[in-house]
């Protein structure tokens, strides 16, 4: 199954190659990887959703944090969470079929940020379902290119993501697994 | 006080406490290589950068401090590599300092240009790379807090030769303790782990430790002695484990895995309980997974929460430094009668013993196994032994009984033919008074016989004693066993070792007869500088027993023995 996993970094040149290298290194795909800067300066932001069961995305985090630019791994999966795709849709039109993709934009409330004589750039944003559906009814239209960001995601409620700041020296290391 | 990049660099590993560093100079590190005459730490040329490499990890294994290694840009920094991914597989305190071209210069192909910190990023525990010289002391501090704490490894720091040629107005060394907010190395288990790992400990019958290199990187020696002999489990080692538990106490069962004798692998396949202490269940030791300790509950402590349920599935994951986690256990321990158990177990010892080459009877060829037993007497056990890869390695681990912590030097994980005579070296420069032991099968040897010339030039006396069977033999083996005897690219011609010695100015004695063996020994042992004892044993011996790789741990390939076969024969009547 899709795990949403959230990555705390430390905003420094390679981080992002040390992370997306583990991966291959470990023999795990990336479905989709994100990465931007936080309030937190110093600190960047990764939301990675990789496919594997539960077993094999417990190995993943404990060799993310085997990176000493890994400050704190999340996994969102099974969590309360709000998750979003951006993506970016042009599509090939002519004057009589203008009406009827604006019409399609609006129910999936999508929006139109750049029309021309040919063609129209719909921006929509929402989880991944939702934009492969428009990218479905689209795509009869005649798609002329795409681009996604890739999900980032953030578990709802009030409570932080960075608990004790960061600082993971001297704590006390939980395994689920005793018995 | 102004510094340049370059004086930074020895400026901190003054700091650090080094003493020694095995490098090569070229073109981008040449203003270090500079700076170095002014600064009272040795080096030592090497013939090679990954002499340089092994000889500051086998320097690192014999001291317990960092081992340093240098190089150059390009070719050099990459000739480092393999010794990089050894000491990484092994968790070896290792930094290498590389030389790289100038920052202006990066990214546009130039001369002995390579990209060292992305080829190396998945065999180090962490890497640099430094573009300006103020950037030089945190990246080395780090690098040497990091390689040596938590569970240890190696960390390169590649500096530009603009940031080694810069200077730095008002330097001066910064000694406040480091703190990286993404790196832990002193996780520890909850108390309440520990009580229920107590609780599964003291509920066992068939116990078995498997003592792997934590012990020895933690310090725990005294703590697994008193923990074994307190609740009277014995103690399987891993070939890293080795001096974890003197090869004489009555409770170390030697070596487990695929050369591990056949008592200690069935000991660990009929144990109701495995307790994993600083070892990772590396696919050697456990064959194959599915049926692994089958019958055994599991308690894994390990400092890498990342080796935890990693290969097997434990009961209890105890995180932390292994010293403190046994401290903590061994006031929590019962005595619990174990006599059916040891006794069951001593029973299978006595059967193993008959199948030894040393009690066969002697059939005037000369066997490694003999000249390793021999080694063994005329030091007194009390050499330390570094070895290469292969046959010859797992003849010593199986017949060179171990006491000391520390005196068994050879490259596990990796794996890697050449380690053999640069480690030693190395060790030897990190503790000069101890008598030190390279040895070597011919192969090996020969990848990496050109630092004799570096042993030579230093005056470091090693002893090496190449096995010499004429074959690949572990690869040959295999074949024999696996291949149907089709020997591809195995048999392998040799020089002259004793000219080799010689030409290098060294001393060289060859031994084709086992009555020769002691006497070269004691020449060796006598004879200033580095001796090269070419020993010409049998051809196509095997290391037995063999666990096929992947097989279940209990199905081993036995030595023929013709006492057994006839004791079968007799029963058969």
């Amino acid at each position: 199954m899709q795990h949403t996993l959230v990555i705390l970094v430390e905003d420094k040149p390679g981080v992002l190659n040390r992370v997306a290298s583990l991966f291959r290194r470990r023999n795990f795909n990336i479905e989709s990887l994100t990465v931007g800067h936080t309030d937190n300066p110093g600190v960047s932001r990764m939301t990675l959703v990789v496919d594997g069961d539960q077993v094999s995305v417990e190995r993943l985090t404990s060799y993310l944090y085997k990176l000493v630019n890994v400050i704190q791994v999340e996994d969102l999966t099974e969590k309360p969470m709000v998750s979003r795709d951006l993506a970016m849709i042009k599509v090939s039109t002519t004057s009589e079929k203008r009406a009827e993709i604006i019409q399609m934009v609006d129910v999936f409330r999508a929006r139109v940020v750049d029309v021309t004589a040919n063609a129209l750039i719909i921006e929509v944003t929402g989880d991944e379902g939702k934009i492969n559906g428009l990218v479905d009814v689209l795509k009869p239209l005649g798609i002329i290119e795409m681009v996604r960001t890739g999900t980032v995601a953030m578990a709802r409620g009030g409570d932080p993501l960075m608990a004790n700041n960061g600082n993971g020296n001297g704590k006390v290391y939980e395994t689920a697994s005793v018995a | 006080m102004q510094r340049t990049g370059a004086q930074i660099v020895w400026e901190c590993l003054l700091e650090e406490g080094v003493e020694i560093v095995f490098g090569y100079p070229g073109g981008a590190n040449l203003p270090i290589y500079d700076a170095m005459l002014d600064y009272p730490i040795h080096h030592v040329l090497t013939r090679h950068e990954q002499g340089a490499a092994h000889m500051a990890d086998g320097y690192a294994r014999a001291s317990g401090k960092v081992g340093v290694a240098m190089a150059t840009s390009g070719p050099g920094a990459t000739n480092l590599v393999t010794g990089i991914a050894t000491a990484q597989m092994d968790s070896a305190p290792m930094v290498c300092i590389t030389g790289q071209v100038a920052s202006k210069l990066i990214g546009y192909d130039a001369f002995q240009e390579t990209d060292v910190t992305g080829i190396t990023l998945p065999i180090t525990k962490h890497n640099y790379l430094v573009t300006r010289a103020d950037e030089i002391m945190p990246a080395i501090r780090e690098a040497f807090y990091i390689a040596r704490s938590g569970r240890p490894g190696p960390v390169l720091v590649d500096i530009t030769k603009d940031a080694q040629q810069a200077k730095v107005e008002d330097w001066e060394y910064d000694d406040r303790p480091i703190h990286l907010r993404g790196y832990r190395p002193d996780l520890r288990p909850a108390a309440e782990s520990i009580r229920q790992a107590a609780e599964i400990i003291n509920s066992a019958h068939r116990p078995v430790i498997l003592a792997g290199q934590g012990v020895l990187l933690s310090g725990a020696m005294g703590e697994l002695r008193q923990f074994a002999e307190m609740a009277n489990i014995p103690v399987a080692v891993t070939l890293l484990g080795i001096g974890s538990l003197p090869a004489s106490h009555p409770l170390n069962l030697g070596m487990m895995g695929m050369h591990g004798e056949a008592y200690v692998n069935t000991a660990i396949q009929e144990a109701d309980l495995l307790l994993a202490f600083g070892m990772r269940f590396d696919d050697r030791v456990t064959g194959n997974l599915k049926t692994y300790g089958a019958k055994a509950r599991k308690i894994h402590i390990d400092i890498d929460p990342s080796e935890i349920n990693k290969n097997v599935k434990v009961d209890a994951g105890l995180v932390g430094n292994l010293r403190e986690i046994l401290q903590q256990l061994l006031p929590l321990l019962e005595p619990v009668d174990r006599s059916e158990w040891s006794a069951y177990i001593d029973g299978m010892r006595a059967e193993g013993a008959v199948r030894d080459i040393q009690n066969l009877p002697d059939d005037g060829h000369l066997y490694a196994a003999h000249v390793i037993h021999d080694l063994w007497r005329c030091t007194n056990g009390e050499a330390t032994i570094v070895t290469d890869v292969g046959q010859h390695q797992m003849w010593t681990a199986q017949y060179y009984h171990i006491d000391k912590p520390h005196t068994f030097i050879t490259s596990g994980g990796l794996g890697t033919m050449g380690f053999g005579l640069p480690a030693g070296i190395g060790a030897k420069l990190a503790i000069p008074e101890r008598e030190v032991w390279v040895i070597a099968g011919d192969g090996g040897f020969q990848m990496t016989q050109a630092e004799l010339s570096t042993a030579a030039q230093e005056g470091v006396k090693v002893n090496v004693a190449i096995i010499n069977n004429g074959y690949l033999g572990m690869v040959r083996q295999w074949q024999e066993f696996f291949y149907q005897r089709r020997y591809a690219a195995t048999p392998i011609r040799s020089p002259d070792f004793v000219k080799l010695a010689e030409a290098h100015g060294l001393a060289g004695l060859c031994v084709n007869r086992r009555d020769q063996v002691e006497e070269a020994i004691h020449a060796a042992q006598k004879t200033d500088g580095t001796v090269v004892v070419d020993f010409r044993v049998e051809q196509e011996d095997s290391v037995y027993p063999m666990v096929p790789a992947g097989a279940d741990l209990d199905k081993m390939i036995r030595r023929p023995s013709r006492l057994v076969e006839m004791a079968a024969d007799e029963m058969e009547k």
